[in-house]
């Protein structure tokens, strides 16, 4: 019995909106648990759901999987968003390990004290401006196609657009003189499925704001 | 023309190991670059070899690979290390971020100031008896096989075995209450690929020392 894909973490991005994003963009209806309390989270690690104590999990086709990269890699498998043989696999995993590294320091940016901050921002510019969006429009120069693989959609594209989000929200000049990337974001964002999940409403998660900061400290236990 | 994996990285450990381990235990030849100076890295970046400016980057068939899942992925794919299914595959991957992540801890003792280091050490030991080594322990048994995954030697094993010599060299009494990842340790050390990879003389690496410390923050810049 094949029912919809259970989500289990926090009401917020963190590290699940990844997933959100790419089930959404598949098409692929999900229902969400949220973790609310530091005694919802201890009550999924007492029960054995969570193989090393952490979420993000994801309930999906009789399997509890644990680990934002296999709960990925089989949706993207799954979903045929993966590429058609093992050379567009590495070309998109080396795609999408480097949307992950720049997200990375977005996602530590995010939850970094006041002081860190502003070291924290500049690097994640200059990165951005210097590393990664120079190798992405060069892969979309490289063979004037439509999507970063194959000439056809897959979790490449669907990362690293919404890491072109992430980065407008942080500054929207950064993209200025990016313009495949710009496309790209159109273009994806065009999709009907990613188009409604852009729209309010849907089960995209906000940034994150102080008052929720708050919470996922407590039920996480960081400081 | 399929020649041998050409492995570009420093003359250490770090990033690249559990490539070299991956690629021994399958029985496959490679040749090794050794970056040995600010100058030798700058090379590769001006070549436009290296797609995000770092290192790791392994030649094969045809392409330059960075970014240390992206190799991993392909190798295992490319010598049948991966699993049969998506199923499989998606437990191989579980295992073996859980690996990572430890790993990671690991790989920062390493490269962490001195008055850092004791509380990382003792997370390391917590994480490992507490979190890590029950997890693994528990698949072993819960199956009764001789391998984590399909009754076969995928990469799981192998990572996991690599992961606990690192644990061992930490700390050899850390594995003393786990009677299964001691009989997967010494089965997969057994297996006539790896056997050799672990004598002297292969292209294994030591642990770091002091001066190849020093050595590693001058050619990356670390502080």
């Amino acid at each position: 019995m094949a029912c919809r894909p259970k989500l289990h973490y926090f009401n917020g991005r963190g590290r699940m909106e990844s997933i959100r994003w790419l089930l959404a963009a598949a098409g692929i209806e999900f229902e969400e648990k949220f973790i609310e309390s530091p005694e919802d989270l201890e009550k999924l690690r007492n029960d054995g759901s969570l193989m090393f104590q952490q979420v993000p999990m994801v309930e999906i086709d009789g399997m509890k999987l644990v680990q934002t990269r296999a709960i990925l890699n089989y949706i993207a498998t799954k979903y045929n968003l993966y590429g058609k043989d093992i050379k567009e696999r590495a070309l998109i995993d080396m795609y999408v390990e480097g949307v992950a590294d720049l997200n990375e320091m977005i996602l530590l940016f995010s939850i970094c004290p006041p002081g860190e901050k502003d070291a924290k921002l500049a690097l994640i510019k200059e990165r951005t401006t210097k590393r990664y969006f120079p190798a992405f429009e060069k892969v979309l120069k490289s063979h004037g196609q439509d999507y970063l693989v194959g000439n056809k959609l897959s979790r490449a594209d669907i990362h690293l657009v919404e890491l072109l989000y992430y980065v407008e929200e942080i500054d929207s000049s950064l993209i200025a003189n990016f313009p495949l990337l710009k496309a790209l974001e159109a273009r994806v964002s065009n999709l009907p499925t990613v188009k409604k999940f852009l729209q309010p409403g849907s089960q995209r998660k906000p940034p994150m704001d102080e008052k929720s900061l708050e919470e996922a400290k407590k039920i996480f236990k960081f400081k």
